[in-house]
């Protein structure tokens, strides 16, 4: 094959001419996962303390909302907040706040997990050396058991980046311009399923890769600590 | 070692309610096929989310495009099988051989005849503009210019948005999977119009968007027809549609499903 006809394939110069397009979306993709990490990272922490907390109503509110999020599905709650809460709560009718607000709440109930998971792995008795002498529960948790509990969460909380960053493409049933959209976007014009989908799933698998070393570099980094 | 028995228990319950639940769908599936086991299967795609030309109803495809397909493959001699599909998944599913036919208020095009070969068209349908109950001063495609729009994936009224937002590029357009979410948008107030087919607008003001959504303007591209589509080239199928396209009008049967759906008018 020479390289004019290869390039004549039209589903290759479908691809190609719509490139900027893509990464456009991509770049979108990229912009709502990092928010949900950041909002769902803050909600994590406070929800995983709460989860701990002695307080009847902090640890109910906290299994409440984990359950929630966790027990129902993402696209669902995408859904139900677009159409049915957000209108009544907030006056927005952009769908990338909505997804923002979505995928924040859903990664903030796994990481609060995460957190949970993470503290209750420190050994009992770094809470009890840290009380002997003479720290408050909240002294030890920040000084004592956080540290060491920042460790342990990052291979997990990393995994759960990467699965938001997937997640984000349930966000086109709102009309959100991300990958995914414009990936269907391009697919209805031009119906070349497998140059439209292949080239968009390589964007996916390059942007998780990124992440994947990137944690493997905080990993290490860590590690010689 | 007790707590896993149960939980064991406990899942083969949930496993035993799934599938007998399944089980009976089955059956009333097989119940119907034996008298119909010689005839070939047509495998009908359709978009299933577009009242009144095809919708759900009591867990059963229902619609105008429904009825004049089983009306055709009963000319035709064919057991029709309807799979519902989304409406940018149609054309690609005829392409790679999932499906046979697509009849989904499909509108004849050049783009699309460059994928798929068409039937004889069978309904003349064309696009207008939806409105909030409350909106003022929309009447024309030039009054939209700058405004907020909603669309369905891959339809005509998604091409005429565009048409809109190249002449003005302050024009927003949403798009979504089903028309149905791009009219819950419209009411919520989160567009400012949606264009779409016809039938389906009308049919909507009439039922679920009563008192919150109207039309505005007059019909255009009026001369937009739908065909049944067929992958490229199969010909032999095609001309069988066509066939049992003509014998259901010359029979008076597409007259009749036509009253079904759209009433006295016209």
């Amino acid at each position: 094959m020479s390289l004019e006809s290869i390039l004549a394939i039209n589903g290759l110069q479908v691809v190609i001419s719509h490139f900027p397009y893509l990464l456009e979306g991509a770049a979108l993709t990229l912009k709502i996962t990092v928010l949900s990490v950041l909002f769902g990272m803050v909600l994590g922490l406070i929800a995983g303390l709460f989860k701990l907390s002695k307080n009847r109503i902090l640890y109910f509110v906290a299994t409440a909302y984990i359950d929630f999020f966790r027990g129902t599905p993402l696209f669902v709650q995408i859904l139900l907040l677009y159409f049915g809460v957000l209108p009544f709560i907030i006056k927005t009718d952009s769908p990338f706040v909505a997804a923002v607000i979505a995928c924040s709440l859903n990664c903030g109930a796994y990481t609060a997990e995460i957190v949970r998971a993470g503290i209750q792995a420190v050994d009992r008795g770094q809470m009890e050396a840290a009380r002997s002498l003479g720290m408050n529960t909240r002294q030890a948790m920040t000084h004592v058991i956080l540290p060491q509990a920042y460790k342990i969460v990052i291979p997990p909380l990393l995994n759960e980046f990467i699965a938001v960053l997937k997640d984000t493409s349930l966000v086109a049933v709102i009309s959100a311009e991300e990958l995914t959209m414009r990936g269907k976007l391009l697919y209805s014009t031009y119906f070349e399923a497998a140059w439209i989908w292949g080239t968009v799933a390589i964007m996916y698998f390059m942007m998780t890769k990124l992440l994947a070393i990137l944690g493997d570099f905080i990993e290490r980094r860590m590690a010689t600590e | 070692m007790e707590r896993i028995v149960r939980l064991l228990i406990a899942g083969m319950l949930i496993l035993g309610l799934a599938f007998s639940v399944t089980g009976c769908g089955g059956q009333a599936g097989e119940n119907k096929a034996p008298a119909d086991k010689a005839k070939p299967v047509l495998n009908v795609a359709s978009e299933t989310t577009y009242p009144p030309m095809e919708f759900t109803e009591k867990g059963e495809y229902v619609g105008f495009d429904i009825d004049l397909i089983k009306a055709i493959g009963a000319a035709e001699g064919y057991e029709v099988k309807i799979n519902s599909l989304g409406f940018d998944a149609l054309i690609p599913a005829l392409q790679a051989g999932n499906m046979d036919c697509a009849v989904s208020a499909m509108t004849i095009n050049e783009k699309r005849l460059q994928a798929v070969d068409f039937s004889k068209p069978y309904y003349t349908a064309g696009l207008i503009i939806a409105v909030g109950q409350n909106t003022e001063g929309i009447s024309t495609l030039e009054d939209l210019q700058g405004k907020r729009l909603a669309a369905e994936v891959g339809t005509t009224g998604l091409d005429a948005s565009n048409k809109i937002k190249e002449k003005d590029p302050k024009t927003t357009i949403k798009v979504f999977d089903s028309v149905g979410e791009a009219f819950m948008e419209l009411e919520k107030g989160g567009v400012d119009a949606v264009i779409n087919d016809l039938p389906i607008t009308a049919y909507y003001i009439q039922t679920k968007g009563k008192d919150k959504v109207k039309t505005v303007g007059e019909v255009f591209a009026a001369d937009d027809q739908y065909g049944i589509a067929v992958k490229k080239g199969n010909t032999e199928l095609l001309n069988k549609i066509n066939s049992g396209l003509d014998k259901v009008m010359a029979s008076g049967e597409y007259d009749k499903i036509y009253k079904k759906w759209f009433g006295e008018q016209e």
